[in-house]
């Protein structure tokens, strides 16, 4: 299964792939309007860490042995038939049980308006995601490694 | 602090409506022009900081950002100008030698843009590089005068020894930029893209990293006046090695990496203590004469048992007819000849602006001098010093280089903006720095792959014009200067290229 | 080849998940005494306090045996296990053979013998049907107010539960505080100071000695210092045993819980156990024992299910861990929170009353061995990842309070091993 991976060597932190995310996860989807206008506004799904030089995004893994969707107690988070983790935000009451469980930190709780889980949904429908699309140096990429 | 006398050179132009707070610029920005306001959740710039490289505005994702000249108008004078007074305040502040990087920016003719070529029509026909072989290999060493063959049992045979040569596949090599002047990510990138398409790249002074080994067969080892990184086995690594006397855009000068870029990496790779300054003496101490270089030439041959070209590189200055001939009898096996517009990562701003020859008038001044001698075929000329475009390439060899050095155009292709602040050290592309926080901007991936889409781009262009020429072998247009015509240029100045005027033939 | 499955609850869709992994051929059959659609056990007090509604109580879709080609005898009581037989015996008379069982039969909630735990308006509060009467009971005898007996998670939600229905709370902790098991003292004063806030009663140190009727049904209680609480309501949470009546005289080794190997096999032939009713490996204590939580059961029914199916997998292990949001202040709390004065252990703390965040990190022999975080959980299963991989946290341990922190204050290999990639299995 293609997954997103990031090359901290490369990543600059420039954060475009927050930015991209967020918007792509708005509800116009158009990054101006997103910003400016929607409120509560949209969630990025992955987030950057930085320290000096050093950073790199960290978005969900989509693990093999998922322990957040083996440990949900609604049965929001789970696996389609890509092989993708996603949460069903409609079913997630917002334990973060997830959050508890997710040893890359990759879960984050979104709680401007409806309580729900909020994460990586390999930018569902998209042909790449939209923060390996837009990464300027390369840093993340898509793709399946064994 | 007294009062700085210099306004901003730029102006940040931040449209409102499309900021979106993003901070990509804040974080970009290596000279902290832009900050972050949290409070009224604003980003503010400080253009003073500015030095145009527009990495804020080629990242913003919503193009909210425009770079522009910052317009202060002074009373009109044609003496002077903006950029003299500007080079007052900042010197009469300073108390110090004026820096630049990059190449000679001032308003100097660029012959290139004076030289026209030819095409066929109805008498000789053009050709179709789509359809028909197109040679574009170039060999770089010194030619017999004359071959000896005997007649043995299975035909010829060739008597003669022909010396070390270096085969391009296209007549491109990327000239001289040393690690630690650039970043190892740029040197890798260029390293890579040299082995990809057939060609060479140059370390400067600054070394071999030992990581970049592995390319020594695209790779020209420079030896130049401070020794930097000189060892044996940095000698036998490479294809080539270059003994650089001058370099265009400091004739007559030496070099000065300052301290804060002698990282323990770049330190270890030059054989120098880590953040000393690394200074290249003006002229090589060991050489004041033409039968000095023979010696230096030879004393490579030596180490490397005659199994590599060893050139020479000087800047284009006065004379470089005759020096350029004294070279080839010194036994260099090419001459690397680079002009005035020549880029460097430091200069003084006064020499780069004001010393040396265009390479156009340099190139046609050699090869002239050297065919005139019977010599062109012992050596080959390699012309570098702002070959900006494949048209620049055709005419500089048509002029009668037999390749051509380039190095601005390969920064620009990784990312380069010329805003000419390389001796800062805070490239915000990544390329003219050591920080940690800005080298990793370039991706040697990416670099590789613009460096060698470049070269493949000029390539088929090259082959169009040989085409249309009716050539096909880049062979036959070196030194081939009816396929050039001046426009605009006076009778000197055709005559020094060489070349007719436009409709005068 | 019959897989059998008791229960259905996460450890027997962990199990049915497994299974169909690595064999989608034979048959398999879940026999639950409740007569439902597989669902989240968890969610009840999301149900009673009106969060959810009866749709969203379902832990898999609707299709889910259908998908999964599992028969369900659902509201079917098995009776007992004959392991010589390989067969169950069910109420009502059926026989059902198997030649691969799990038992997953869960907790049955403890319900101290106070005089008085018969009367109309007693429940206890494990299952859906615990829920569903004791919102009809509300409605129906207009319940104002009611005591919950249990100051440990389940309580807790249960007080939320009925408070979100406008009742009056009252909760009796047997410990000197409430969240004894899972929070320090720091914690648990939070949270009690939150419940009180919300407008909740909290007695510690004190138990429910009787529960005193009027015309059948509860009027007060009488508290173990003589107090009288009225209420119209009492609801035992005090927690879940292990439900092993029915293996106990089948020839399975059963201590608290039933006893198990890391491959959750029971030693007895065909006999697999997994979730609440067994006693699975802790890591961090390196014994086994009974730890009810849900995300251990699906784990350890994932586990039986691929042994059961011949694919041999081990269960790493578990500790306990909880995230629970005590009126609106999320919390999390994982392995060993509250150990004992010294010991070997050494404890890191940050609280910050203004933000409400309050982080606890317990460290044993250089590798945290436990966490809690109210208020501010973001990212806390980096800090579960860490305790779970045994990651030896001196040579960053004053980044792990900080507020930056995140996987990039971790050593590099451990780091890139997460960051990079190399290797995604957790």
């Amino acid at each position: 299964m293609k997954r997103i991976y990031v090359n901290e060597e490369y990543c600059i932190g420039c954060r475009l792939c927050e930015v991209y995310c967020l918007t792509q996860h708005s509800r116009s989807k158009k990054i101006i309007k997103a910003f400016k206008e929607e409120t509560p506004r949209a969630l990025a799904r992955l987030v950057v860490e930085e320290e000096g030089p050093l950073s790199f995004a960290m978005p969900c893994r989509h693990c093999e042995d998922a322990p957040c969707v083996a440990a949900c107690i609604t049965g929001a988070m789970h696996r389609d038939e890509r092989g993708a983790v996603l949460c069903d935000e409609e079913r997630c009451v917002g334990c973060w049980t997830c959050i508890m469980v997710c040893p890359f930190g990759a879960v984050q709780r979104s709680i401007a308006g409806r309580k729900a889980a909020s994460k990586c949904d390999l930018c569902y429908g998209e042909h790449t995601p939209v923060c390996v699309m837009h990464c300027p140096n390369e840093a993340l990429v898509y793709e399946e490694r064994t | 602090m007294s009062l700085n006398l210099l306004a901003s050179e730029f102006q940040v132009v931040r449209d409102d409506t499309r900021c979106i707070a993003c901070q990509v610029c804040v974080r970009q920005c290596a000279n902290d022009v832009h900050a972050y306001d949290a409070e009224s959740d604003v980003v503010y710039s400080d253009e003073t900081r500015c030095v145009g490289c527009h990495r804020c505005a080629t990242l913003c994702p919503t193009r909210a950002l425009t770079i522009r000249l910052a317009l202060h108008e002074f009373r009109p004078n044609a003496n002077w100008t903006p950029a003299a007074l500007y080079n007052l305040y900042k010197q009469s502040q300073t108390g110090g030698v004026l820096l630049s990087g990059m190449g000679c920016d001032q308003p100097y003719p660029v012959y290139f843009d004076h030289l026209l070529l030819n095409a066929s029509q109805v008498t000789n026909p053009s050709i179709d590089p789509l359809r028909e072989p197109m040679e574009l290999r170039t060999v770089i060493g010194r030619r017999p005068g004359r071959v000896e063959v005997t007649q043995g049992p299975e035909g010829l045979r060739l008597e003669t020894r022909l010396g070390p040569h270096l085969v391009l596949e296209t007549p491109i090599l990327f000239s001289a930029m040393s690690y630690g002047s650039i970043s190892y990510n740029a040197c890798l990138s260029l390293a890579r893209a040299a082995k990809e398409c057939g060609i060479l790249y140059n370390t400067g002074e600054g070394g071999l990293h030992p990581t970049l080994y592995e390319y020594g067969p695209w790779t020209i080892a420079q030896v130049a006046s401070g020794r930097f990184g000189v060892h044996p086995e940095y000698l036998r690594t490479a294809a080539a090695l270059e003994i650089k006397i001058g370099q265009g855009a400091k004739p007559g000068i030496g070099g000065h990496l300052p301290g804060e870029k002698v990282t323990a990496d770049v330190s270890r790779t030059r054989m120098i203590p880590e953040g000393t300054d690394a200074l290249s003496p003006a002229p090589h101490h060991d050489i004041y004469s033409i039968e000095d270089l023979r010696q230096l030439i030879y004393a490579l041959k030596e180490a490397t048992n005659y199994e590599k070209p060893v050139g020479v590189k000087v800047a284009a200055v006065h004379h470089i007819a005759p020096i350029a001939s004294g070279i080839a009898r010194a036994g260099a096996d090419y001459i690397a000849i680079d002009g005035l517009r020549g880029g460097t990562g430091a200069a003084p701003t006064v020499i780069r602006n004001h010393v040396g020859i265009p390479i156009e008038l340099a190139i046609a001044a050699v090869d002239q001098r050297l065919r005139e001698e019977g010599i062109r075929h012992q050596v080959s000329l390699i012309a570098g010093g702002s070959i900006r475009s494949s048209a620049d390439v055709v005419k500089a060899i048509a002029l009668g280089a037999d390749a051509v050095y380039i190095a601005t155009a390969a920064l620009v292709a990784m990312g380069c903006h010329l805003c000419q602040k390389c001796y800062t050290g805070k490239c915000n592309w990544g390329i003219a720095t050591q920080d940690p926080y800005l080298t990793k901007r370039l991706n040697p991936n990416i670099g590789v792959r613009r460096l060698a889409n470049l070269i493949r781009a000029w390539s088929l262009e090259i082959k169009e014009m040989l085409g249309g020429m009716g050539l096909n072998a880049i062979e036959s247009l070196r030194g081939n200067r009816d396929h050039l015509r001046g426009v605009g240029l006076n009778e000197v100045e055709l005559n020094a290229l060489g070349i007719q005027a436009a409709g005068a033939a | 080849m019959r897989y059998v499955i008791i229960g259905n609850s996460a450890a027997a869709v962990g199990a049915i998940e497994a299974i169909r992994q690595h064999d989608t051929e034979h048959p398999i059959t879940v026999v639950a005494d409740e007569p439902y659609h597989v669902y989240s056990r968890p969610l009840i007090s999301y149900l009673l306090g009106g969060m959810v509604d009866e749709a969203r109580m379902a832990y898999r879709p609707r299709d889910f045996y259908t998908r999964y080609r599992v028969e369900t005898m659902l509201g079917v009581e098995v009776t007992q296990v004959n392991s010589q037989t390989q067969s169950l015996m069910l109420a009502g008379g059926g026989v059902l053979t198997y030649d691969r069982l799990l038992i997953a039969t869960g907790g049955r909630p403890f319900v101290p013998p106070v005089p008085g735990v018969d009367l109309e308006g007693v429940f206890p509060f494990t299952r859906l049907d615990d829920a569903r009467q004791i919102a009809r009971y509300i409605e129906r005898h207009h319940v104002r107010s009611a005591v919950v007996v249990g100051g440990g998670l389940i309580g807790l939600k249960t007080a939320e539960a009925l408070m979100a229905r406008a009742v009056r709370v009252t909760i009796v902790e047997l410990a000197d505080r409430i969240l004894s098991m899972t929070f320090d003292r720091t914690a648990s004063r939070l949270a009690e100071s939150l419940l009180r806030r919300a407008g909740a009663d909290v007695r510690t140190g004190l138990t429910v000695k009787e529960i005193v009727e009027r015309q059948g049904r509860v009027e007060h209680v009488v508290l173990q210092d003589g107090e009288r609480v009225e209420c119209d309501l009492v609801v035992f949470a005090i927690g879940v045993r292990p439900n092993v009546g029915l293996v106990s005289n089948a020839g399975i080794p059963v201590q608290r819980g039933i006893i198990v190997d890391r491959q959750m096999w029971t030693g007895v032939p065909g006999i697999y156990a997994a979730g609440d009713c067994v006693e699975g490996y802790d890591l961090l204590l390196g014994e086994n024992r009974p730890i009810a939580i849900w995300p251990n059961a699906y784990r350890q029914g994932y586990v039986a299910g691929c042994n059961m199916a011949g694919a041999e997998r081990v269960y790493e292990g578990g500790f306990p861990m909880n995230s629970v949001e005590v009126c609106g202040v999320p919390t999390i709390s994982v392995g060993i929170t509250d150990p004992p004065e010294g010991d070997g252990y050494e404890v890191l703390e940050r609280y910050d009353r203004e933000a409400l965040s309050y982080r606890r990190l317990v460290l044993r022999d250089h590798c945290l061995v436990g966490m809690i975080c109210v208020g501010n959980v973001d990212r806390a299963g980096i800090y579960t990842g860490l305790i779970r991989a045994r990651v030896n946290v001196a040579p960053f341990k004053d980044y792990l309070l900080a507020g930056h922190f995140g996987l990039i204050s971790l050593p590099r290999e451990y780091r890139k091993h997460l960051v990079v990639g190399e290797g995604i299995e957790v």
